[in-house]
């Protein structure tokens, strides 16, 4: 099972745990399953079936562009973060 | 709209006319009337340096000069300091120590580096920074700017 | 590893150089086009007001002028969220702040716009609109914004926590939070604790080329832009939005720009001249006063931050805690969360906890700045970090590297590094030739700060045709504001084993190439190089097919090295083939379109030697040096380039530049006399030092290089001058005025 890092001001939807043990092969799968486990999480991180555009998720600690529908290996470590915008010149 | 006034003066050598408003400046008879858009507006209070050009082989900040007073004076802009086909030693220097980055006050720094070299072929350091404080250029950090300048003194000694 | 490369480390002549030293390059506000009107905006001479009525009858009436346009004339915007490559925002704020609606949030808000027969008519009947407003208190900072009581700027603003919607309505827009391990019982663990607050002014990015833009609005209905911006497809995006047209129906053509650094990534002007295009039947173009830059454009936060690290004797870090409250400006958005996740990121802390607070307040709708929100958090963090070293006895490069992130770290918002080169940097510093000069005069000082930014990814295209010369054309959609034409010219050369020379590329409008997102997050020459590497290899595997028939076997018998096929002793350079392509079955063009993975963050760091003048407090900086991790150098002399350029900027940052408002709300240094940005005779040269790590998820090994380098610049400079002049400067700018008001409280 892979597992899922949450973003502080998740964690009391799971009982103030850091991470939990999660099945499934998509990013989507994780966060449905982590729905059954943990009510309320879902609506935290999607939005119109896309991750909300604020939001970002790493899987094994590269941050990946296609949000939802990312593999995700039974080992995973999977985290979700804030979205990253940035200028140059 | 005040009527408007005819100009008779020489533009990189050559002579040129024009009809302005007399509250246009230089910098905009340059660039919407003579479509010479080389030179650059930046600030349009002569704080910035980008619509450099000589005028009488002075530097000027064409923002700050009026279109009328350009009557019988000589004007020097960024398209006339290549000779023809080929690049002043200045502008082969800025490309080959790579000092410009987006480019926009690049015109306005060579036709006052040019101002300087011509009537000082070896400046210092110092005098190259002094010369080029009234031109701002937030890409470059100046080093590489300094260092074509430096070069180009070189160049043009030779 | 160690990789040979023919054009990769290379400094070859710029492809657009000639254009740009004779003036010949046409930039934004260059363009002429037939029956082209000029725009003016009016803008609102106050921080805070309600607009009570609207009068455009005075300025229609006078002559030469050709329509006038207000928020009225567009359609309405419902809540619909977009995202246009600067983060997910409300339509309804993005068309709020090109056109104000209902109310002016600050100083300089645009409230109609005017085209006329010539730019002096058009101010003049700008001038002519009558506004009527209900003045409101204003808010200016974000302590003073997240107070009870503080003038509220937007009715309908909950704050939100990760996701959630609370039921406050305040100022504050979001508030997240960031922990790993157990920050207090780090705390216990410690024998030194340092915690300190710190205030950031507001400052601008300073490009010298105002924001401008030019709109035809056609008679078949489509709309052409011409623009200088950082995202053409941006500008076509936000504008087909706020029009509520379809994308495709805009047209974006970029010009050359002049100086972006994030603050051209928003839109302010496009969707006015369409409207005033579209009510004219003529073009029209706007050109922002440098006044309006300042005043209307997106500057960045000015922040309040405070900071705390806990240390053990031998310098060991045990934990870490901040709180960042930035000001986003009139509409949320204050790039707060990259700062939260920077500000540690240098170091390797087991136990962290940091908060941030988005707060807008009545001053511009702030921008990207070059590394957004990692310069106003390392100037804490790395202020704190030099002053533990000082109270431990402990070489400031020692301590750091003692602490140093490396792989494997785990940052504050969970993931781990990847290989990343903070070590690198800091061993770079410790072994410079600059750390161990003699400082070489009183009243000197010589500190050091490092620096973290992610870098992006984003989408990017390319297509590159061959030429029966043996040259190729390469098409992209990345503006290019600082050579990026050559840098991802030079990864195609690299691939096609031809001379950067023999590469022509051109950046074209947003009918002619694929998606590309923005010239921003350090990303053009990793993501757009990357499409150019994919379409190279195209091309490569196309022209083996021609070569495999030209020698009657199979394209996979066919070797292709440094520019040379071969098979069995027979060869043919890249050109020769390329003279054949018509013969062997026709034109051959390469495609690549990725949104790639791999990105690679940087480190920086810096060494400032400062002067401070006693009696004045005026700091001459007398020596410097920009340490940087790159990934690896495509093109060196702009790798130098963007090194020098950020840091100017962050010594500038570091030193002078604020917006000093009144209490009003009113810019009173709106203008490049007063806003003091640093000029050659301010500077030294700036040493570099370009650190390689190669980046594993990059074809060359390429870290984007165009934003880390700011970060370190104002810490180093709080550092130096804490040994020169023996104070610790708690706000930005360190301005001779706050130097002498340290001492004297000393």
């Amino acid at each position: 099972m892979a597992t899922v890092y949450l973003p502080t001001l998740l964690r009391p939807l799971a009982g103030g745990r850091e991470s939990v043990q999660v099945e499934g092969a998509t990013v989507r799968q994780i966060i449905d399953n982590l729905e059954q486990q943990h009510p309320g999480i879902k609506e935290r991180l999607v939005e119109n079936n896309r991750l909300k555009p604020n939001i970002s998720v790493a899987v094994d600690n590269e941050i990946l562009p296609l949000g939802l529908i990312e593999s995700v290996n039974p080992d995973s470590e999977i985290h979700f973060v804030q979205a990253i915008t940035g200028g140059k010149n | 709209m005040e009527r408007k006034v005819h100009v008779q003066t020489t533009i990189n050598g050559e002579p040129a006319e024009f009809l302005c408003e007399p509250r246009q400046s230089l910098l905009e008879c340059l660039r919407d009337i003579l479509n010479l858009t080389g030179t650059k507006e930046g600030c349009n209070d002569g704080n910035c340096g980008a619509c450099t050009v000589t005028m009488d082989g002075r530097i000027v900040t064409s923002c700050l000069v009026l279109g009328v007073e350009a009557e019988g004076a000589e004007i020097t802009t960024i398209e006339g300091i290549a000779r023809g086909n080929e690049l002043h030693p200045l502008q082969k220097a800025f490309l080959e120590e790579a000092a410009l980055q987006c480019g926009i006050c690049t015109p306005g720094f060579i036709v006052a580096a040019k101002a300087l070299l011509d009537q000082e072929p070896h400046p210092t350091e110092e005098r190259i920074r002094w010369w080029l404080a009234n031109n701002l250029c937030r890409c470059t950090g100046y080093d590489k700017i300094v260092k074509a300048v430096q070069k180009a003194a070189q160049e043009v000694t030779l | 590893m160690s990789t040979q490369y023919n054009v990769i480390g290379t400094r070859p002549i710029r492809h657009d150089g000639a254009d740009k030293v004779t003036g010949r390059a046409l930039y934004g506000a260059d363009i002429q086009l037939n029956g082209l009107l000029h725009g003016a905006i009016l803008r609102s001479p106050h921080a805070h007001a309600r607009i009570k009525r609207i009068d455009t009858s005075k300025a229609e009436a006078l002559p030469g002028v050709k329509a006038v346009a207000t928020a009225a004339d567009f359609p309405a915007a419902g809540d619909k969220i977009v995202d246009l490559g600067e983060g997910a925002t409300p339509l309804s704020y993005i068309r709020g702040n090109v056109l104000a609606q209902g109310k002016v949030l600050y100083r300089g808000h645009a409230i109609a716009g005017v085209a006329a027969t010539s730019a002096h008519i058009a101010e003049e009947a700008a001038s002519l609109i009558e506004v009527e407003y209900e003045v409101l208190p204003c808010t200016l900072t974000a302590p003073d914004a997240m107070k009870d009581g503080a003038p509220i700027l937007h009715e309908d603003l909950h704050m939100q926590e990760f996701g959630k919607k609370t039921d406050k309505v305040n100022n504050v827009a979001d508030h997240f939070r960031f922990s790993i391990g157990d920050a207090e019982k780090g705390f216990e663990e410690a024998d030194l604790i340092i915690e300190r607050e710190f205030h950031t002014s507001t400052v601008h990015q300073g490009y010298i080329e105002p924001h401008n833009a030019t709109v035809l609005w056609n008679n078949d209905g489509r709309v052409q832009v011409w623009t200088s911006t950082q995202g053409s497809f941006v500008v076509r995006d936000t504008t087909a939005c706020i029009l509520d047209l379809p994308v495709a129906q805009v047209k974006v053509t970029p010009m050359e720009i002049g100086g972006g650094f994030g603050g051209k990534i928003p839109v302010y002007l496009e969707p006015v001249a369409a409207v005033l295009s579209k009510k004219s039947g003529r073009p029209v173009k706007i050109v922002m006063t440098r006044k309006d830059v300042f005043e209307a454009s997106g500057p960045t936060p000015g922040s309040y931050i405070r900071a705390k690290i806990g240390a053990k004797r031998d310098g060991t870090f045990t934990a870490a805690q901040a709180y960042l409250a930035y000001e986003a400006g009139a509409y949320p958005g204050a790039m707060v969360g990259p700062g939260a996740m920077c500000i540690f990121a240098a170091y390797d802390i087991k136990n962290v906890t940091v908060d941030g607070y988005d707060v807008v307040v009545n001053k511009p709708s702030t921008a990207a700045y070059r590394a957004p929100g990692a310069t106003n958090a390392a100037f804490a963090a790395e202020s704190v970090v030099d002053e533990i070293a000082e109270k431990l006895g402990i070489d400031p490069v020692d301590i750091r590297l003692k602490n140093a992130a490396k792989e494997g770290t785990q940052r504050v918002d969970g993931p781990k590094y990847r290989r990343v080169g903070c070590v690198e940097v800091l061993q770079a510093i410790k072994a410079s030739e600059h750390y161990n000069a003699p400082l070489g005069g009183p009243n000197r000082g010589r500190g050091i700060g490092i620096g973290f930014w992610f870098n992006v990814g984003l989408p990017s295209s390319c297509t590159i045709s061959v030429n029966a010369d043996g040259s190729v054309n390469l098409v992209e959609g990345s503006t290019d504001i600082g050579g990026t034409r050559t840098s991802i010219a030079m990864q195609a050369a690299e691939v096609l084993g031809i001379p950067a020379e023999q590469v022509h590329p051109s950046v074209v409008d947003t009918d002619s190439i694929g998606f590309t997102a923005v010239t921003g997050g350090s990303r053009t020459t990793f993501a757009t190089g990357w499409a150019a590497i994919e379409a190279a290899r195209d091309i490569v595997r196309q022209m083996k097919e021609r070569a495999a028939k030209l020698w009657e076997t199979e394209p996979a018998e066919v070797n292709f090295e440094n520019g040379v096929f071969s098979k069995n002793g027979k060869s043919m350079p890249f050109a020769e083939l390329a003279s054949k392509i018509g013969e062997t079955g026709g034109p051959i063009v390469g495609r690549g379109a990725v949104n790639p993975r791999g990105v690679g963050g940087s480190f920086a760091g810096a060494i400032a030697d400062v002067e401070v003048d006693p009696e004045t407090g005026k700091t001459q900086v007398v020596r410097f040096t920009s340490i940087q991790d790159v990934g690896k150098a495509i093109h060196p002399a702009y790798v130098e380039g963007q090194m020098q350029g950020g840091s100017v900027q962050g010594i500038g940052w570091g030193l002078n530049e604020e917006y000093y408002m009144d209490t009003t709300g009113t810019m009173r240094n709106s203008s490049l006399l007063d806003y003091r940005m640093p000029t050659a005779l301010d500077l030294p040269m700036i040493e570099t030092i370009i650190v390689e790590v190669p980046n594993p998820g990059h074809p060359f090994g390429v870290r984007g290089v165009g934003e880390a380098n700011i970060v370190p610049p104002p810490a180093a400079l709080a550092n130096a001058i804490h040994q020169a002049a023996g104070v610790r400067l708690r706000t930005l700018p360190m301005k001779p005025s706050t130097i002498m008001e340290a001492v004297w409280a000393k």
